[in-house]
């Protein structure tokens, strides 16, 4: 038998707190699962830092994987038959649904913006290049990790294939808002699944609702917006976010001024250099960041030192609300006095906007934007459907950023009582 | 503060306007394949290059004042028509940055429609392929657009000459 089409003897089953179990026959997937690529994953948490904020957020990458490739699998079940639906494309679908984070870094978001790095990059070479998950797939047939990259880069010829992992309805989102909304604990994030995957079809080069599905999918939009608002962008996650990065360019600063570190920041060295490897990547999980951020503590360098006994000990920057258009010259100001009262404003003052954030909301669209979600109705018209749900309609017109100016509030607390500088940076930060 | 969206603002004193959030996607994305320092990332989706990072930030710019936003309705769908702002223009002043010879390349894409656009930036998605393999790829994730070959030499030539005028 091709090894495409081996099956396992017995079915193996993960017990899943969001799906209840997840389920594997296809020994491909099972010898994914296995390879020291996917087990890294482990040691990269969903959601980055948010564990600062919601303790329960412990959850990695590794479960979140699990999840999509489950829900796929259902999914592919229940297509099976259609006219739209190839089921020669079914191990494709669920390679990609397991593999498709395979290229985050540790706290991945402010990792790649100060390394200036894509997990989407990272992703395609570790199933491209010489790695276990390549020689695995090699078996599977030669074109087929090149295939599995194009559906998780989103450039394979079946666009069908592509939205069920990566759309505005997808596989990704349908897992990552109940198991976010699980492990943080909030109340929000939950909606029937069960009921969209019954209501999905394959049409043509795309997944649609049917229109009875409308209320269902109006949970999942509503869900996907209290979800932002409360988990993804809470300022005190964003806080902690701000000193990651600070860390990372502090410490690169140090490097690149040849500073004498106490411990040689070995796995660090190619990413200050900007020319990391795949090995040197795939070295760099949660658990060495955190080894090097609990030795840097003690680091002579006052600031590296300082922002990581703030990460280590949760010892976080406060935050204003702040318009940067009508607060510009209060930014100047405290720019200034910051400097003038010895606390470097390029580590300890920043402002952080929604857009320096991930995640996405629902978007409509203008034509040819982005793929809106369409549903199909009785008669066979399709709807975008924000035209149809004025819930939807009403989430897609709100205004959806915002602007927050972090502190070292401690640091200003410090300061003595008589300083007009003191004074100054208080009037302006409690307005 | 804020120095990435003050490269959106520079670029829009340098355009004017621009018609269609499409559109302004493939410009961005051409202007930063000609090694203009945006640093919006952008992903592939179904209609080519796609930045949710600069359609939040353009959001972000609206709301603060910076840039105008206006929606027009076309047959079935919208279309937003985005300029700068005085508020806009004031914020840029506290920049020091220039975007060197941006001027040409932004008439020559000002000169070019939407579609043209999707395929140029298609194409320069998929750089670092041979030709063959850039025009194959194209025609099959575009295979709805029916980009004809003459289109494909024409976006080579267009890309030859942006990339020269930076």
């Amino acid at each position: 038998m091709a090894y495409r089409d081996e099956q396992l003897n017995e079915e193996k089953v993960f017990k899943d707190p969001v799906h209840r179990y997840v389920h594997v026959r296809d020994k491909v997937i099972w010898d994914l699962i296995g390879t020291p690529e996917f087990q890294r994953l482990r040691r990269i948490k969903q959601l980055g830092t948010s564990f600062f904020t919601f303790h329960g957020a412990e959850h990695s990458r590794f479960n979140h994987s699990l999840g999509v490739y489950e829900i796929i699998r259902r999914i592919v079940e229940n297509f099976r038959g259609h006219a739209d639906w190839n089921d020669e494309e079914r191990l494709l679908c669920l390679s990609a649904a397991l593999l498709h984070d395979l290229g985050h870094g540790p706290f991945s978001h402010s990792f790649e913006k100060v390394f200036n790095l894509d997990h989407e990059d990272y992703t395609r070479d570790i199933i491209l290049g010489d790695t276990a998950v390549n020689r695995i797939l090699q078996r599977v047939g030669d074109d087929f990790p090149q295939k599995v990259a194009d559906v998780i880069g989103k450039t394979y010829a079946n666009k069908l294939v592509i939205s069920l992992i990566s759309s505005q309805i997808d596989a990704d989102r349908m897992d990552y808002l109940q198991r976010d909304a699980y492990f943080t604990g909030v109340s929000y994030g939950h909606f029937d699944m069960e009921r969209i995957l019954r209501v999905m079809r394959p049409l043509d080069d795309q997944v649609v609702i049917k229109a009875s599905g409308m209320h269902a999918v109006e949970d999942y939009i509503m869900s996907r917006y209290q979800m932002y608002w409360q988990v993804y962008f809470h300022p005190v996650t964003r806080s902690s976010e701000v000193i990651l990065s600070k860390i990372l360019h502090r410490a690169m600063h140090l490097y690149k001024g040849d500073y004498q570190f106490t411990l040689e920041p070995h796995h660090f060295v190619s990413f200050f250099d900007e020319n990391p490897s795949l090995e040197d990547y795939l070295k760099l999980d949660e658990s060495v960041v955190m080894y090097y951020f609990q030795i840097w503590k003690d680091e002579k360098d006052p600031i590296l030192s300082d922002l990581c006994n703030r990460f280590v000990n949760r010892h976080l920057f406060k935050y204003i609300e702040f318009n940067p258009n009508h607060q510009f010259g209060q930014w100047m100001e405290l720019h200034k006095l910051f400097t003038e009262a010895g606390i470097d404003p390029d580590y300890y003052l920043e402002v952080d906007s929604s857009s320096d954030l991930p995640y996405d909301f629902y978007r409509p669209g203008e034509d040819e934007e982005r793929l809106p979600i369409h549903l199909m109705m009785q008669n066979g018209d399709l709807k975008e459907l924000s035209r149809q749900s004025e819930i939807v309609e009403a989430i897609s017109g709100k205004k959806r950023t915002d602007h927050k100016l972090y502190y070292a509030a401690d640091f200003i607390e410090g300061l003595s009582d008589d300083s007009e500088i003191k004074k100054r940076i208080l009037e302006i930060l409690e307005g | 503060m804020l120095n990435e969206h003050a490269k959106l603002i520079s670029f829009f004193s340098h355009c004017k306007e621009v018609v269609g959030r499409k559109r302004l996607q493939k410009m961005i994305y051409i202007l930063k394949k000609c090694n203009f320092p945006f640093s919006e990332r952008y992903q592939f989706h179904f209609y080519g290059p796609y930045s949710e990072e600069l359609t939040l930030r353009v959001e972000e710019l609206t709301n603060l004042g910076f840039l105008s936003e206006s929606k027009e309705k076309k047959s079935g769908y919208y279309q937003y028509r985005y300029g700068l702002t005085d508020e806009g223009k004031k914020f840029l002043n506290h920049y020091d940055f220039q975007l060197d010879n941006i001027d040409g390349i932004i008439e020559k894409m000002n000169g070019e429609s939407s579609r043209f656009l999707e395929l140029v930036s298609t194409m320069m998605y998929f750089e670092g392929m041979t030709k063959e393999d850039v025009e194959e790829k194209v025609l099959t994730v575009k295979s709805k657009q029916n980009y004809t070959q003459d289109e494909l030499e024409k976006a080579w030539d267009f890309i030859g000459q942006v990339k020269r005028a930076n």
